[in-house]
């Protein structure tokens, strides 16, 4: 199986010199509507490939129906512009589809310091600024599709869930 | 049933059309809903459905070859083009009408995610297989909402027995093939919400062979104004 299709494989990168620079600039485009993550922590950026000028950028929406995905895609392409490829196609995969599964590890530690829930079951759920594990859910739709609204019962703070999505 | 192996346009564009209309009607609630959180869940159940029908539309134009994107077939195709099923454009009518509306099409998805997930159309495969988790936590908000509301005051009982009355004559057609597991789930969750299964035998069709009832018009006319008056049109 190509390593690309396996959650948590990372990005695959042509790997020439003179693609490098391009590859880690794209990857470190922030998440518009979490912007401790890129979209390498996310998981959501699958391929970068530099070819005589041109960059193929492949990337894969979180929820079919996240609305970053435009400004990620702007955001790609003023990164390659401000490097000067010359060329840029991104393109939109949905196979296979992305899951929580598809973060990094980093991502997880990242979102806790923000003080966001990292992606586990909902019963799972540890409260970021105490660490209690007795959260209550408040609102199943939080301020992003991917977020749900919990409050510690412990010590009050509301916060963030990022839903475990698999 | 649907041939996996070799899916059609007209088959991506029908369940592209049944997504993209949903959300237009739930996109009517923002700033609407009864309570924030509600008006939270449906813009994002919105959001949901139209990343599903743009995705659709975008791998249908693909497949057809004629260059036709997402916003051609959204935009330019008339009322008789479009092969929705009918019970998604009927307007929203009280918020018991609309999660019992959204109930019915849940558990629809549920039964036909599935089967896509097998689809031979990788890219289908994908869509289907993202589509049918969002559908999962759909159909827990809603399934919830139904025993809610019918296990509620008399009037949340009343709102939501007048709203399965209503849009039962819709789900034949909604159901198709997969008629029976549909009735055993939604009558499982109607049993449990003290709701009563209609048996008014009534059914109209017509949705997937562009035969639509008064409303869809005039929802296309609000939604494609814009890029039909101003052709191209960008922001």
């Amino acid at each position: 199986m190509d390593a690309a299709l396996i959650p948590g494989s990372g990005v695959v990168r042509s790997g020439t010199l003179e693609s490098k620079r391009v590859e880690e600039a794209v990857a470190s485009v922030v998440d518009p509507e979490i912007p401790v993550l890129t979209i390498e922590d996310l998981g959501i950026l699958r391929s970068v490939e530099v070819e005589d000028g041109t960059a193929v950028v492949t990337i894969t929406p979180t929820y079919s129906g996240c609305p970053a995905m435009r400004q990620i895609e702007d955001d790609i392409r003023a990164v390659l512009d401000r490097l000067g490829v010359a060329k840029a196609e991104i393109l939109v995969t949905h196979s296979p589809p992305w899951s929580t599964d598809w973060m990094s590890e980093d991502a997880r530690s990242k979102l806790e310091e923000f003080r966001i829930a990292p992606p586990v079951a909902s019963e799972d759920v540890l409260c970021p600024t105490c660490a209690s594990d007795s959260p209550r859910l408040v609102a199943k739709f939080g301020s992003t599709a991917c977020k749900a609204l919990m409050v510690c019962t412990s010590c009050g703070e509301p916060f963030d869930w990022f839903k475990e999505f698999r | 049933m649907i041939d996996t192996e070799a899916p059609s346009v007209a088959l991506y564009v029908a369940h592209g059309d049944d997504n993209l209309i949903l959300a237009q009607r739930l996109g009517e609630w923002i700033s609407r809903a009864p309570e924030l959180e509600i008006d939270i869940a449906l813009g994002n159940f919105a959001l949901d459905h139209l990343g599903v029908a743009r995705a659709l539309y975008t791998r249908a134009g693909e497949i057809e070859g004629a260059g036709r994107t997402e916003d051609d077939f959204a935009m330019m195709r008339s009322e008789r083009e479009f092969t929705n099923l009918l019970i998604v454009e009927q307007p929203n009518g009280d918020f018991a009408h609309t999660i019992a509306r959204q109930f019915f099409f849940d558990v629809y998805q549920s039964l036909l995610w599935p089967e896509l997930c097998a689809s031979e159309d990788e890219a289908l495969a994908g869509i289907a297989a993202r589509a049918a988790r969002e559908n999962a936590y759909h159909l827990e908000f809603t399934t919830g909402w139904m025993v809610r509301l019918g296990d509620g005051t008399e009037e949340a009982h009343r709102r939501a027995q007048t709203a399965v009355d209503d849009l039962w004559q819709f789900t034949a057609e909604l159901a198709g093939d997969r008629l029976q597991a549909w009735r055993n789930e939604v009558a499982s969750v109607l049993d449990d919400a003290g709701l009563v299964v209609p048996d008014d035998p009534y059914q109209r069709s017509g949705g997937r062979e562009g035969r639509h009832t008064e409303h869809l018009g005039h929802l296309l006319a609000e939604m494609q104004w814009m890029q039909r008056s101003y052709p191209d049109l960008e922001w």
